[in-house]
C-alpha cells in the first residue's frame, strides 16, 4: 500500500511542482522513488515530528501542498497540537501520511501500533480522515487528497495488501463504496482490515449467508447517507476496524445510527476492545489475538444474527 | 508610516495598559517587555501593506509568544490594519481580539498561544520562499525565553541551520522571567546565546528595550544577509514589565491586570512621564492629573506570587537568582552583563 501511495504521489508531483514530501527520517527504500524522481520536492526534516508538522504548515501557508510522512503514531500523536493549531486551524494544505495503521508493525511493539489514530484525528475539526482498504483505494485516496484543499490524514497499511477492488468508479472523499450487495447483514470496513473482511465474507457466503459489504475509505466526513440507507434496510450493521473500538470508525457509524429516528438495524462494532497491544507477533497473529481476524469476525457476526 | 518606533512603542504600552485594564486580561508584563521589539519591527524594519494584508511580498511575522498578543494588536491597529477603536474589544464577547494572537485579524500570519510552534512555522515559510527562489521577503518570529524550554524550539533551530535559512530572523524576548519565576530558577537557560550559537545560528545579543540597539541589530542582519548562510537570532535582553516601575521584574504582573485605583492610575501616570512628543493618549489625553496613590498595605509586591519565592520551600540548590523582596530592581545579572 505504501508503494502504491509513493508511486501515485510521484506521478502527481511531476505534474504539480507545488507538491512537497517532508519525512520524519523514515521511508528507507519506500520513499526512494520519490526522492530520486522529485528531488527538489523532497525534504528530510529529521527525527522531529513536531517541527516537521509545523514546518509543513508554514510551507502550506506559502502555497505548497505538503505531505508529511512517518510511521505509526509519530506523524499524529507526537505532534497532535501542531496538526490542530498550525495545520487544521489555518486550513493549511497539509496531508499527514501514516504508514502502518493498526498492527502493521506488530512485532515492533506497542509504541509502533497506531490503534487510536482515527479517533483522535477524527475529533479535530477541518481534518479529513481517510483509511484506504486496498491498493486501489490507496491510489484513489492519494489522488483525491492531492486535489483537496485543507488538512487531511491518510492512514495506510504497510505492505502486502491486495488489490481487491477491480475498479472504483467516481471515487469521492466522503463516499462509501459498495463491494457486494446482500441481505440481512451489512459489513462496513475501514482501512486495511478489509483483507480480513473479504475473507470473512467468503466464509459467510460458503455458509449460505449473503452479507452486503461496504468500504469506507473516508472516516471523516462519514458517509451519513449510506449508513442511513443501509440501517433502514438491513437487520445488522457490523463495523470492522483495526483500531480501538472506542471513538474510531465504529464510533462514527454509531453516532449516525444513534441519531436516526427510524431504523431497522442493530449495530455491532468490531475492533480492539479498548486495550493496548502488548502481545508480540505478526499483524495476522495480533489480529487473531485481539479479535479482528476472519474467524472472529465470522463468529461474532453469526452470534449476533 | 506615521509613527517613529519610540512613538509606536509608547502607544503599544498605553493601549496594552488600557486593554488589560478593561478586559482583566493577563500578560501585561510580557507585553511591556516585547513592546520595543514589535515597535521597531513595525515602524522601521518590516515591509507590509495595511491596505493589502495578503500582499505576496510582505515580510512574514509570527509572534510565537502568543500571550503578548495585545502588543501586536496595538501595533497592527496603529499602523492601519484596523481601527484602534477595536482594541477596546480585547477579550470581549464577539471580539476578534483573543488573548492569544489570532489570524482572523488582518495582518496576522499565524495564530499562536501554545508555545514552541512559531519558529517551526516560520521555518516552513522561509524554507518555501527559498525553494521558490523568492527573495522578496523575510520571515520574522519573536519567541519568549521561557518558550525556549519547549523542545520543539530546538527541533526548529536544528532545521533552520541545516537548511541555511538566512531569510529567517528570530528574536528572543529575553526578559529573564517566565510563568512562575525567573528562567534560571525554573530551568537553567544560560548561556542562551551560546546555545543558539552551538545550534549554528548567528547570534546578536542586545538590550531589547533600547531602540538604537534594536535598529542597529536589524540593520546588521539585513546588511550581512547575503554574506551569511545562517539564520540569525537576536537575543534581546529586556525587562519584564518595562515602562511601569512597579510591574518591572515582578512575576505578579505576568498575570495581574492593572485594577481600578492606584494600579491603573499609577501605570498611566508613569507612561505619561515618558510620553514622546507627537503622540496623543487616546484614552486619557491629559494623563491622570490626580492619580490614586497606593496606601500602606497596598504593596503590589506583597503577594504570594512574588518573584523571589513562588514556593516558600523552594529547594536552595535550584535557586539561581536572588531578587530583593519588594525592590522592583531584580534585573537579572546576565541581563546587566550582556546589555
Amino acid at each position: 500500500m505504501r508503494d502504491t501511495f509513493v508511486r501515485t504521489l510521484v506521478a502527481l508531483a511531476k505534474e504539480n511542482k507545488e507538491i512537497e514530501v517532508v519525512t520524519g527520517d523514515l521511508g528507507f527504500g519506500v520513499l526512494k522513488p520519490f526522492w530520486e524522481q522529485c528531488p527538489d520536492q523532497f525534504t528530510n526534516a529529521g527525527i522531529a515530528e513536531q517541527n516537521m508538522t509545523a514546518l509543513a504548515a508554514g510551507m502550506a501557508l506559502s502555497g505548497k501542498t505538503v505531505f508529511t510522512y512517518s510511521i505509526g503514531n509519530f506523524p499524529t500523536l507526537r505532534c497532535l497540537e501542531q496538526i490542530r493549531n498550525d495545520c487544521a486551524y489555518h486550513h493549511a494544505n497539509v496531508k499527514i501520511v501514516c504508514i502502518g495503521g493498526g498492527f502493521a508493525y506488530g512485532p515492533l511493539g506497542m509504541s509502533h501500533q497506531a490503534t487510536e489514530d482515527l479517533a483522535v484525528l477524527r475529533a479535530l475539526p477541518d481534518v479529513v480522515v481517510m483509511a484506504p482498504a486496498d491498493l486501489s483505494e490507496a491510489e484513489e485516496c492519494t489522488k483525491a487528497l492531492a486535489r483537496h484543499k485543507g488538512t487531511a490524514y491518510l492512514r495506510l497499511g504497510r505492505g502486502g495488501e491486495k488489490r481487491i477492488h477491480t475498479a472504483i468508479e467516481n471515487f469521492q472523499i466522503g463516499k462509501a463504496i459498495r463491494v457486494h450487495n446482500g441481505e440481512r447483514v451489512a459489513i462496513f470496513s475501514a482501512g486495511a482490515i478489509f483483507d480480513e473482511v473479504t475473507a470473512a465474507y467468503e466464509t459467510l457466503t460458503e455458509q449460505g449467508f449473503r452479507p452486503a459489504v461496504y468500504t469506507f475509505p473516508t472516516i471523516k466526513p462519514i458517509d451519513r447517507e449510506t449508513i442511513e440507507t443501509v440501517s433502514r434496510r438491513f437487520e445488522l450493521v457490523v463495523t470492522v476496524e483495526e483500531h480501538n473500538v472506542v471513538g474510531g470508525f465504529g464510533g462514527a457509524v454509531a453516532e449516525v445510527m444513534a441519531e436516526m429516528r427510524e431504523k431497522k438495524a442493530r449495530l455491532l462494532r468490531l475492533g480492539i476492545e479498548d486495550q493496548y497491544g502488548c502481545a508480540v507477533g505478526s499483524q495476522a497473529y495480533l489480529r487473531r489475538q485481539y479479535g479482528i481476524d476472519r474467524d472472529t469476525i465470522v463468529r461474532k457476526i453469526l452470534a449476533a444474527v | 508610516m506615521k509613527w517613529n518606533s519610540e512613538q509606536l512603542a509608547w502607544l503599544i504600552r498605553r493601549h496594552a495598559v488600557e486593554m488589560t485594564h478593561l478586559s482583566g486580561g493577563s500578560h501585561i508584563g510580557a507585553i511591556l517587555s516585547v513592546a520595543d521589539i514589535v515597535a521597531v519591527l513595525y515602524a522601521d524594519v518590516m515591509h507590509y501593506r495595511p491596505e493589502e494584508p495578503d500582499w505576496q511580498e510582505r515580510d512574514r511575522f509570527i509572534l510565537s509568544k502568543g500571550h503578548a498578543g495585545a502588543s501586536i494588536y496595538a501595533a497592527l491597529a496603529e499602523v492601519g490594519f484596523f481601527p484602534t477603536e477595536e482594541l477596546k474589544t480585547h477579550y470581549q464577547d464577539g471580539s476578534r481580539l483573543s488573548g492569544h494572537v489570532s489570524h482572523y485579524l488582518p495582518g496576522v500570519d499565524l495564530s499562536t498561544g501554545s508555545l514552541g510552534h512559531g519558529l517551526s512555522v516560520a521555518c516552513g515559510m522561509a524554507y518555501a520562499a527559498k525553494k521558490d527562489g523568492d527573495t522578496s521577503h523575510r520571515v520574522f518570529v519573536v519567541l519568549g525565553d521561557g518558550e525556549c524550554d519547549e523542545g520543539a524550539v530546538w527541533e526548529a533551530a536544528l532545521f533552520a541551520n541545516h537548511f541555511r535559512l538566512n531569510n529567517l530572523v528570530a528574536v528572543v524576548d529575553h526578559n529573564h522571567m517566565q510563568s512562575l519565576d525567573f528562567n534560571e530558577n525554573t530551568l537553567e537557560l544560560e548561556d542562551l546565546g551560546a546555545k543558539w550559537r552551538a545550534f549554528g545560528w548567528n547570534v546578536l545579543e542586545i538590550n531589547g528595550n533600547d531602540h538604537e540597539a534594536l535598529h542597529a541589530a536589524f540593520a546588521r542582519v539585513e546588511a550581512e544577509r547575503d554574506d551569511t548562510r545562517k539564520p540569525t537570532v537576536i537575543i534581546a535582553h529586556t525587562v519584564k514589565g518595562y515602562g511601569v516601575s512597579f510591574m518591572q521584574n515582578d512575576i505578579l504582573w505576568h498575570y495581574r491586570f492593572p485594577h481600578d485605583g492606584w494600579e491603573y492610575d499609577g501605570a498611566v501616570a508613569e507612561l505619561h512621564r515618558q510620553k514622546p512628543s507627537g503622540v496623543t493618549d487616546p484614552y486619557t489625553p491629559h494623563g491622570v492629573p490626580a492619580p490614586v496613590r497606593p496606601e500602606v498595605g497596598d504593596d503590589p509586591n506583597d503577594d504570594h506570587t512574588f518573584s523571589r519565592t513562588w514556593h516558600p520551600r523552594y529547594p536552595e540548590p535550584m535557586r539561581r537568582v536572588e531578587a530583593a523582596v519588594g525592590s522592583c530592581e531584580a534585573v537579572h545579572p546576565a541581563a546587566e552583563e550582556k546589555a
